[in-house]
């Protein structure tokens, strides 16, 4: 299926949000995540299942002011 | 001391960690800043990408408070969204509440920003809303929990200073028991003291030290003008005039009478 990663349209195989990060090479990284504008906690990314067309913000710390 | 929510700092100066030339340089100004609060942020990181990591490691080895900040947020939603990310990445409750309202200035959209006080306050965060020096807005923010407030000086990244001396005098005055933080728009160190000597009890830089040919060497010299700043308070200045009076006693002057 097709969802939107940081903006940009990616193929995945995978289907609960855990997977998904993963098969998209953030395993191990400190990164948080919002599913269609709404946050969703580290605890709840294996029972967050993704659906064609979803948009998935994966974010990082940076610096900032 | 300096008393935000809970914690209780020493240093009046909070540093923004954004456009230095290199890590090694923001590291280094960091502690010449001798800064115990800096400002971070979330951005967007591709798989296997890793900057994240890397600077979040340098922030984590120099032993200093996070204030995350939602920058670039444009909605009540996108605001509250982002802290609730920041929470979970940086492990803090408290969060700069930023929801810009228009590109030009960066000027706060104060109607989104008192909403999202409102709902995150609600939810246990400790925020610390970048606002205008409106006096009904801190009421608004103060009634939402707010507890200590950052107006802006001058547009971010200006450096023109304290724009509206009028404006906030007033603010510091109305609200005498508030933590009230300038954020945004200092330029020099002279800003930063001038800042503290009007009763201000913090101010956090970015850009005009960053961006200095030299940013640690600027580091150090806003740490000074801070702790210039706020001993100047305590000491009492004394208030201006228009007419000279004579500092020498005028009882015994020669050559008069």
């Amino acid at each position: 299926m097709k969802i939107l990663v940081n903006g940009a349209w990616r193929d995945t195989l995978a289907g609960e949000l855990s997977a998904v990060l993963e098969e998209l090479g953030y395993g191990g990284s400190i990164v948080t995540t919002a599913v269609n504008g709404e946050f969703v906690a580290a605890a709840a990314r294996a029972r967050t299942p993704l659906a064609e067309g979803d948009r998935l913000e994966v974010l990082a710390p940076m610096q900032g002011g | 001391m300096l008393q935000l929510y809970q914690t209780a700092l020493r240093s009046r100066l909070l540093l923004g960690t954004a456009r230095y030339p290199s890590p090694a340089v923001l590291t280094e100004a960091v502690r010449a800043a001798r800064a115990e609060v800096v400002t971070v942020s979330l951005r967007r990181e591709s798989g296997g990408e890793r900057a994240g990591q890397a600077f979040w490691s340098i922030i984590r080895q120099l032993g200093v408070r996070v204030l995350p900040n939602t920058a670039g947020c444009h909605s009540v939603k996108e605001a509250v969204t982002t802290a609730h990310m920041a929470r979970e990445v940086f492990g803090t409750p408290w969060i700069k509440l930023e929801v810009i309202g228009e590109d030009d200035t960066l000027q706060p959209d104060v109607f989104g920003l008192t909403e999202a006080a409102r709902l995150l306050c609600a939810e246990g965060f400790e925020v610390f809303p970048y606002t205008t020096e409106d006096l009904v807005v801190a009421e608004r923010l103060l009634a939402a929990g707010c507890r200590v407030l950052m107006p802006w000086g001058a547009p971010i990244g200006s450096g023109r200073g304290l724009n509206n001396l009028f404006g906030l005098k007033a603010l510091r005055a109305h609200f005498p028991e508030v933590p009230l933080i300038i954020d945004a728009g200092l330029g020099v160190p002279s800003h930063a003291a001038q800042a503290l000597e009007l009763g201000f009890d913090a101010v956090l830089i970015n850009t005009a030290v960053a961006q200095a040919r030299d940013p640690v060497q600027m580091a150090a010299a806003f740490a000074q003008a801070v702790e210039a700043g706020a001993a100047a308070r305590l000491a009492g200045p004394i208030e201006p005039r228009d007419l000279a009076a004579p500092s020498t006693p005028l009882i015994g002057t020669a050559f008069r009478g």
